[in-house]
């Protein structure tokens, strides 16, 4: 089966696209409902819009916002930010949103349990924000400002026990530098676990989607890839054909 | 006009959001006698069968579906879920789905070696195995988004429409009469799913 490529897309309170590096410092990327028109012109696989805002400042998902994008979006779509119970993946869906990105929540197991009964463990994926590498790597939360105390490994393990359906797996200091992901934290995670696992930071072009599929991991996504072009970082937005992607995964093998 | 099953399962804003796109008249009904009534029928789902099967029940629609489908005769179309729902029973909960489809619902079976997930989630193309009103193995190769952990298996082959290999060949479209699903989301798979659909609209 072909493994999904998926632009992530980071907008801010004022409804702004922006990307970040080292979940710090924002560019300003563009307008959402531009951008994501685009994405959906070029057939992408899957689309996950994330509100790096709202956990932040304790603000439930802004479904009107939501809804009007969604209603663009003839694509798999995947929204996290501010998500705290079950009563707001229910709106979510009615807003034609069906999968739920659970990022400091994630730790909470009722919610985690109450959502895959409800909403089907499809619809339940976790971002596990891993910060260090190798043997130290360690899980955080909150923007990558609060240790959790957790491995990747365990921590995905115990999220996939719990219901969680996909893992989106992304290394903090990887994060907006183009460079590639971190491979060995893919390895270390994604051939362990039975649920889909999604690479996420440092991918710059669409080789390094190529290393992370070969790495296990079912899906790359990246937030740089797919808006920006060049080392002065211009937006464009691109999204490779799957011919390009199926010739660069068959050149890894 | 094409009634989309409300019942609080499902993906309904993602499926009107498209047939709105195609300019096929359509609504949401959560309403007993107005689904009872309807010309045509989409019967969403997402989640789990027994939630699907027990909010159908208490909302008293199970009779209206019946009368609809059965009595009247009317297609309807059940998407993820809502296809599984078509079958007897699924081995994800102890509820009893409609019946409108002699099949059952099982849990992908990999073998453990296998270096496939599950749930299932990604783009397929699918096999068409013979031609059906949504299908045409004529028509150039298409390819839907799948999010599923289980698969619709039915008794009799000939209901099949469509199959999809994910470690074993899995029957991921299915049809008889008047009714019909897919276990993938045309609602979320671009132009394919929008060719389905409206595939749908124009059935008598």
């Amino acid at each position: 089966m072909r493994k999904r490529i998926i632009p992530v897309l980071l907008f801010d309170q004022r409804h702004r696209l922006v990307k970040t590096v080292g979940f710090g410092a924002r560019t300003y990327v563009g307008d959402p409902f531009n951008v994501v028109r685009l994405f959906n012109e070029k057939e992408v696989d899957e689309i996950c819009i994330l509100d790096i805002d709202a956990s932040a400042h304790g603000r439930a998902p802004d479904l009107g916002f939501l809804r009007e994008l969604a209603s663009e979006c003839f694509m798999p779509m995947a929204y996290g930010g501010g998500i705290t119970k079950l009563a707001h993946c229910e709106q979510l869906n009615r807003a034609g949103i069906e999968k739920y990105v659970l990022g400091h929540s994630a730790l909470d197991s009722d919610l985690v349990r109450a959502l895959s009964r409800d909403m089907g463990s499809q619809a339940v994926v976790a971002c596990v924000d891993v910060a260090g590498q190798g043997a130290t790597a360690q899980c955080v939360t909150r923007s990558g400002r609060q240790q959790t105390g957790h491995a990747p490994l365990s921590l995905c393990r115990q999220l996939q026990d719990e219901g969680v359906g996909e893992i989106i797996l992304q290394s903090v200091e990887r994060d907006g530098q183009r460079t590639g992901f971190d491979l060995e934290l893919i390895r270390q995670v994604a051939p362990h676990l039975s649920i889909p696992v999604v690479a996420l930071g440092g991918a710059g072009e669409a080789i390094h989607l190529a290393q992370a599929l070969q790495a296990g991991a079912s899906a790359a996504a990246s937030g740089s890839a797919f808006v920006f072009i060049g080392r002065l970082r211009a937006v464009l937005v691109s999204y490779p054909t799957m011919s390009q992607m199926d010739a660069l995964v068959a050149a890894h093998v | 006009m094409i009634t989309v099953v409300d019942y609080g399962v499902g993906n309904i804003g993602a499926i009107l959001n498209m047939l709105d796109y195609l300019g096929i008249e359509a609504e949401a009904q959560s309403d007993p006698v107005a689904i009872e009534r309807a010309d045509k029928l989409i019967l969403p789902g997402v989640g789990a069968f027994d939630k699907a099967m027990s909010t159908l029940r208490s909302q008293g629609l199970i009779p209206s579906l019946d009368k609809a489908v059965l009595g009247c005769g009317i297609p309807v179309l059940g998407v993820c879920l809502g296809m599984q729902l078509l079958a007897r029973r699924s081995e994800e909960g102890l509820e009893a789905g409609l019946g409108y489809i002699a099949a059952d619902v099982r849990r992908i079976n990999l073998p453990p070696d296998s270096s496939l997930k599950v749930p299932h989630i990604g783009w397929m193309e699918i096999e068409p195995t013979h031609k059906s009103p949504l299908f045409d193995p004529e028509t150039p190769v298409e390819r839907f988004y799948f999010d599923h952990g289980y698969h619709v298996v039915c008794d009799n082959a000939a209901h099949v429409s469509a199959t999809i290999g994910y470690g074993a060949p899995l029957s991921c479209a299915v049809g008889r009469d008047n009714v019909f699903g897919v276990q993938f989301h045309p609602e979320k798979s671009h132009r394919f799913g929008m060719r389905l659909l409206d595939a749908f609209a124009q059935m008598a």
